[in-house]
């Protein structure tokens, strides 16, 4: 093309000629570093492979000052050994790093910051360490970029976060450096698709080596070097909720979500957050969601992490699909039985995969519900709390309308002419944006408020955006013990204020109530009570879950499902 | 410790002829409620005994609003509370009325 248009090469002159005066711009500047950096790493090396005891001394010879690296700390998996060998470097050789990851999950992640080896920070979640990322920001210790959620962070690895270096962990290797990443696979694909396909450096470590992996999840010829620690990677277990745990009130508010929404709806493609409102839902759809006839018409195509409490649903011919995000301590045997319904390797066991699920998600599903901890009075929520920041993960994909989407279901079509007042010919859908929650929460808590804590903090840490999980404007529902207000139906800024205020029940917020706008909503529909719904409150009773404790749920599996032992009590 | 009672009146008498009922379990976060039918139709009145003090206000508005919303009349509610929730005091009401339609 170029040809055909001289007119519009540099200075007028044909490509491929240059003046003598121009200096030559080399475009393979990445490449030629890493071979470099490749070439100094094998001194530690034999193959791919790296001994334990180099570990620090290869990460020495590869990472440079100011790197951009992604040490995998995923929702669950992490390379833990990897982790406290990088936090373990003389910071007088590697400082100044930029930190790309979606999980800052372990303490070898904050002593990073601490030592001064690492300064930037990208991220996604940061559960158990929430209170440590607030400290350190707070000290200076960290320099955030922003918080994301996953597909974000994930998309910017392509763009203009992509890593230098990728510290990742898999179950296996070969001595070519194909890796099985096992049921956990969650982010390593996409870590690796963003760092080897632009010259940069991938670093595993696995916790065996074999002559043949059990499966290919990452070819050889993207990974650099491997590593086998002594000890295996840490997995959080993070979906296990006890059903012993589970409150009569959180059974009342799952026959309410049941009843008033998925019927109401027709919800068949779906996903759940990881709290107890949604664990009960999960345990009654056998049991309540059987006596109202609702089987093999809500809930048959899932996209979610492998809960133990969805294990009932199943056994009882519910559940047709899953993918899943991640995997979960002890289900690893119970899908590998159940090839049917979850997503499994020709060798046996799960495949994950967080990106893809993350899209799924956002995509293809219908309806997301899921808890939190403050909702304001426009619907905005946030699960930050004073001095804890602990990140979105995947909530806000999950729980966000996408905008991208075009095909038509019954469910998304009949959200869509609910919030259209007007003409519905080319109204689009709506997603089901459901927030389950009880309206106090521990010690008294109020999890309805005026102004979200969130604002005071962002205000405290200069952030340029107050972190928001899931914004007003995308909730369509809000469930509590009180009832369900539909904003769908709310017509103004007003109606809405007073859809929130009807179902806060005795908070502060839901004192403040218009005690006849209230009334009026509900006459219209918009908030609707238990009693508008037939729902009894003698059923809110535990005897309606399907497995009351962790050892019902090994029963309902046939044993397949073992419980880790901070689960087990029998 | 602290002891108080709310009374009300009803539109109307609870249903059923059941004369007592109990429902819950006094454990922490959690609350016992004894049901009487022993008073005039259109009264009501709940005793509470709760472990937590300082929420009083609170307690009122949980149970004038059930009054309302249930119309318990005749009834009397014993409460022996655990440091409940309001969401759990509430549902506990519901309860309690609900089984004194019921067979015992």
């Amino acid at each position: 093309m170029t040809r055909a248009n001289p007119q519009y090469t540099p200075a007028g002159r044909p490509p491929g000629t240059r003046s003598l005066a121009e200096p030559v711009r080399e475009w393979q500047k990445q490449r030629s570093e890493r071979n470099t950096r490749l070439e100094v790493g094998s001194r530690y090396a034999t193959g791919k492979w790296v001994p334990a005891e180099s570990a620090k001394a290869l990460l020495e010879a590869v990472i440079r000052p100011g790197d951009r690296v992604c040490l995998e700390g995923d929702n669950q998996k992490q390379a833990d050994f990897l982790a406290e060998v990088l936090a373990d470097v003389d910071p007088s050789r590697i400082h100044d790093l930029h930190i790309v990851q979606s999980g800052i999950v372990l303490q070898a992640h904050i002593d990073l910051f601490e030592r001064g080896i690492a300064r930037k920070l990208d991220f996604s979640y940061s559960g158990p360490q929430g209170a440590a990322i607030a400290r350190a920001l707070l000290a200076g210790k960290v320099e955030l970029g922003a918080i994301h959620t996953y597909i974000e962070l994930f998309a910017r690895y392509f763009v203009d976060l992509t890593p230098r270096v990728a510290l990742i962990a898999a179950v296996q290797a070969d001595r070519n450096g194909n890796l099985y990443t096992g049921p956990n696979t969650e982010d390593t694909p996409t870590i690796v698709e963003a760092t080897a396909f632009k010259s940069g450096i991938v670093i595993a470590q696995v916790n065996e080596v074999v002559d043949e992996v059990a499966r290919v999840d990452i070819p050889g010829d993207q990974v650099d070097f491997f590593i086998k620690p002594e000890k295996r990677f840490y997995v959080e277990p993070l979906f296990t909720r006890d059903p012993a745990s589970i409150t009569e009130t959180q059974i009342l508010m799952a026959m309410m979500a049941i009843k008033g929404i998925y019927a109401e709806y027709g919800v068949t493609r779906l996903n759940h957050g990881i709290g107890f409102p949604t664990a009960a839902i999960e345990l009654l759809l056998p049991t309540y969601g059987e006596r109202l006839g609702l089987k093999g018409k809500i809930g048959t195509h899932w996209v979610l992490n492998p809960h133990p409490t969805l294990i009932p649903a199943i056994e009882s011919g519910w559940v047709q699909q899953i993918h899943c995000f991640g995997s979960e301590v002890g289900m690893d045997d119970y899908m590998r039985a159940r090839s049917d319904v979850y997503f499994t390797g020709h060798d046996g066991s799960l495949r994950s995969n967080r990106l893809i699920s993350q899209t799924a998600g956002l995509y293809a599903c219908d309806m997301f519900i899921g808890s939190t901890l403050q909702i304001d009075l426009a619907g905005n929520s946030s699960t930050v709390t004073p001095g804890r920041i602990a990140g979105f993960g995947g909530a806000p994909n999950m729980g966000s309308d996408p905008h991208g989407r075009r095909h038509p279901t019954a469910t998304w079509l009949r959200a869509g002419r609910e919030a259209s007042a007007g003409a519905i010919k080319l109204t689009r859908g709506r997603k089901l944006v459901v927030q389950i929650l009880e309206t106090f929460g521990e010690k008294m808590q109020p999890n309805f408020v005026e102004t979200l804590d969130s604002i005071a903090m962002a205000e405290k840490l200069n952030f340029d955006l107050a972190p928001i999980m899931i914004y007003g404007d995308d909730v369509t529902h809000i469930v509590t013990e009180e009832g369900i207000a539909n904003l769908l139906l709310c017509r103004d800024p007003a109606e809405r204020e007073q859809a929130i205020r009807g179902v806060a029940g005795f908070t502060d917020v839901g004192r403040g109530r218009d005690h006849k706008a209230v009334e009026a909503l509900r006459r219209r529909g918009v908030i609707r009570r238990p009693e508008d719904l037939g729902i009894d409150p003698l059923d809110a009773s535990r005897q309606l879950l399907a497995a009351h404790s962790v050892k019902d749920l090994a029963t309902w599996s046939g044993g397949l499902y073992r419980p880790p032992s901070r689960f087990r009590n029998w | 410790m602290e002891q108080f009672q709310v009374r009300g009146m009803a539109r109307q008498r609870a249903p059923g002829h059941r004369p007592d009922a109990i429902t819950g379990v006094n454990a922490s976060g959690n609350l016992e409620v004894l049901v009487e039918r022993v008073l005039p139709d259109r009264e009501c009145l709940v005793e509470v005994t709760t472990a937590v003090t300082g929420f009083r206000g609170v307690w009122e508005a949980v149970i004038q609003n059930f009054f309302e919303r249930c119309s318990p009349g005749g009834l009397r509610f014993s409460i022996n509370d655990g440091g409940a929730r309001p969401d759990t005091v509430t549902l506990r009401l519901m309860q309690g009325m609900r089984l004194m339609e019921t067979a015992p």
